[in-house]
């Protein structure tokens, strides 16, 4: 095997990001073994063939996923949620890859894709719990083989990995989709989960959004691979790399790569290129590190607008289809205004419930604590 | 008449390391989902032996030689007990754990909380921990203080040989996370145990010796020593108690009440550093809720505040019987 050393060429600062509408994605400076080079279907005219229920649905779901993301930043406003992370600009992203998943498939999600869990069944106001601060989290994980919204950086992709390695011992052939961000790259537990998936050869499947931020941070600053999907390689397994605005192209990459996963062919990692409209959550100010032409570029090449141009070239957007989502996604926005507009039940007891299977002496001591001082608040207000 | 040998009564004569073998493969027998992973647990046996033939007799699978990396092993864990299985997680060395700290933090022990019950974690973490072994650095830590912080976690140190057996056991079938502190320099020492007996559980304290002057309470590596110490103050006129903890969450309390009202002096003895340490906790509780029986404040005996010295200076900084015999001096016999 021939290893070349391109590490005098790479320059962190000079790795283009690629912009929709460039000519080339992205200058490659250390080029890869031909078989190890990572796929790319930038530009694949996957809804050119995709099947037109599907492009349908995924129409309805991405309209109803921004309307979801814009309801949910003005309830943040409104003091309702106590922060949002919005996904806007990325609902191609988040709902054609948990889309690309079978039932039983499991979904490992971080804090910014509510809107895959949305997707994969979860009710869309308990997908909000953790956001709106009344429950950790708000569905039943099992249930819906949906883990919890992950906050501490990639530490759910080996937990994914784990969950695939323990259904192929058990003989099942379920798969993992684990969601993380460009940011999340760059910590150990990515590192340490994708040489884990590689080595047990598990059925599971990295998508990482490359949003373009870590919160301020561009992509230059976080890594100088030429692209994320490359990292792959250095595992030993297959990269991906896919217009993330693109709903079609990243529903066919992720089934390919779920299907592959399924017979036996082991983990794929998947680029995903998108941007993050928004600022971080309702708490950030992006105008101080990025520059709105950029935000302007973006929002031409809106997932939305290329998913209702490609419906409209194959002649599948019709009125109907247009009122019926609008409608959708304003029954939603509707329900969540009703929903968290009220208080919401709180159980202070329930503070204790979950901490062991049984509470120790010192925690039911202390339940009995907290239950006093309810009993006297109690009081108080009923004299 | 015939002679009834002590095997058949059940009793073996073992180290404490060849019981925990033991308790893991018993484990895995008795029930499937018992999955152990880890660094050089395979054919190997762990670099302490106490994997030994586990992968001989049930494959790589179950017991399975992971890459070199800590947080990935735990996560990986997590991700299996999410699907049901019950994994046995080997740290090579206490001070090697602690790149998984996080996903023992934020995970492990939150797992069962953040999801209101629906998902809790089965999973014991093994760790080889403490000092007196001549290890070279980073693998001496008494690290217990860091886990006995973190709500959700169970945390199980043994100082018998059958204790090791019983707890461990215990430790797997249980369905809250665990962490399992086996102490380094206890691993080789013998003593006679029958597996069939069965110990208290976990969560209860065990007087391994009564005594009418005051009690020592300890666990893990520093149980021994207090046995030791608890000997040799009989010629001072002391009759020494000494209470083994076995864990330190769940603390039992009552008992170490109990006994500190009947005595009315205590020390707490560890070989963990002593500030913010178990001790502290267990000083401070006591003091809170026995002040009116304590003839003495509870003093504390401890490792120096100070990182883990090189191994020819380590018997400095290891509470010894004479450290403990001046605290026990200390408690304020005159008055």
């Amino acid at each position: 095997m021939t290893v070349l050393d391109h590490r005098d060429q790479a320059d962190p600062d000079l790795v283009p990001g690629w912009l929709p509408g460039a000519t080339a994605p992205r200058t490659d400076p250390a080029p890869l073994l031909p078989d190890a080079e990572p796929l790319r279907v930038l530009g694949t005219p996957a809804a050119d063939k995709a099947d037109p229920g599907l492009l349908r649905e995924l129409y309805r779901r991405l309209v109803a996923g921004r309307r979801y993301n814009q309801q949910a930043t003005t309830l943040t406003k409104q003091g309702r949620l106590a922060v949002y992370p919005a996904s806007t600009g990325q609902e191609a992203c988040q709902i054609a890859a948990a889309l690309a998943l079978r039932e039983d498939d499991w979904l490992f999600p971080s804090y910014r894709d509510t809107l895959a869990v949305v997707a994969r069944g979860v009710d869309p106001l308990q997908a909000l719990t953790l956001l709106r601060g009344n429950a950790h989290t708000g569905y039943d994980p099992r249930a819906t083989r949906t883990a919890p919204l992950c906050t501490p950086l990639a530490t759910q992709v080996p937990h994914a990995v784990g969950l695939a390695h323990a259904a192929r011992l058990a003989g099942d052939d379920t798969v993992a989709l684990a969601l993380l961000g460009d940011g999340g790259t760059s910590e150990g537990d990515f590192h340490e989960g994708l040489n884990f998936a590689a080595v047990l050869h598990a059925p599971v499947v990295f998508l990482v959004q490359n949003n373009g931020y870590a919160i301020s941070v561009p992509l230059t600053r976080q890594s100088a691979a030429p692209t994320l999907a490359h990292k792959a390689v250095g595992y030993g397994m297959p990269g991906r790399l896919v217009d993330g605005n693109d709903a079609a192209a990243v529903h066919q990459v992720l089934t390919e790569a779920v299907e592959r996963a399924r017979n036996g062919g082991g983990p794929t990692l998947v680029e995903a290129l998108t941007y993050r409209v928004e600022a971080h959550t309702n708490a950030d100010d992006a105008t101080r590190y990025r520059q709105a032409d950029e935000v302007a570029a973006w929002q031409a090449h809106d997932p939305i607008r290329l998913l209702a141009d490609a419906l409209r070239e194959r002649d599948l957007l019709d009125d109907q289809l247009v009122a019926e989502a609008a409608e959708e996604a304003e029954a939603l926005a509707a329900r969540m205004r009703a929903e968290f507009h009220a208080d919401p039940d709180l159980d202070p007891m329930s503070l204790f419930a979950h901490v062991y299977a049984e509470p120790t002496q010192q925690l039911r001591e202390q339940a009995a604590q907290l239950a006093a001082e309810l009993a006297a608040e109690a009081e108080v207000h009923t004299r | 008449m015939t002679t009834v040998t002590r095997e058949q009564h059940g009793l073996r004569t073992g180290t404490m390391a060849q019981a925990l073998n033991t308790a893991l493969r018993d484990a895995m027998r008795a029930d499937a989902s018992v999955h152990v992973l880890g660094e050089d647990v395979g054919a190997l046996g762990g670099v302490f032996r106490i994997t030994d033939g586990l992968t001989a007799e049930f494959g790589a699978d179950r017991c399975l030689d992971t890459p070199l990396a800590e947080a990935g092993i735990l996560g990986t864990a997590v991700g299996m007990a999410m699907y049901g299985l019950r994994p046995v997680v080997e740290m090579q060395f206490d001070a090697f754990a602690y790149p998984a700290l996080e996903q023992l933090f934020s995970h492990v022990a939150k797992m069962r909380n953040r999801t209101a019950g629906k998902l809790p974690l089965p999973i014991t973490v093994r760790v080889p921990y403490g000092g007196g072994i001549g290890g070279v650095e980073h693998h001496s830590d008494a690290s217990e203080a860091y886990y006995a912080h973190t709500p959700g976690l169970h945390v199980v140190t043994p100082a018998t040989v059958a204790d090791a057996y019983g707890l461990l056991r215990e430790s797997i079938a249980s369905d809250d996370p665990v962490v399992f502190l086996e102490p380094k320099r206890l691993y080789w020492g013998k003593s006679e145990w029958d597996p069939a007996a069965g110990v208290e559980p976990i969560g209860k304290a065990v007087l391994r010796r009564p005594g009418t002057s005051a009690v020592l309470i300890s666990y893990g590596p520093s149980l021994p020593v207090c046995l030791e110490a608890a000997e040799a103050a009989k010629a001072e006129g002391w009759d020494l108690a000494v209470l083994d903890l076995r864990s330190l969450v769940p603390f039992d309390e009552a008992t170490a009440c109990e006994v500190v009202r009947s005595l009315g002096r205590a020390v707490v003895v560890h070989e963990a550093t002593g500030f913010g340490g178990a001790g502290a906790e267990i000083a401070a509780r006591l003091t809170e809720k026995c002040f009116h029986h304590l003839a003495a404040p509870v003093l504390r005996v401890t490792g120096f505040d100070i990182p883990y010295p090189p191994p020819m200076l380590e018997h400095h900084h290891l509470p010894g019987v004479d450290r403990i015999l001046d605290a026990v001096a200390r408690l304020q016999w005159e008055e």
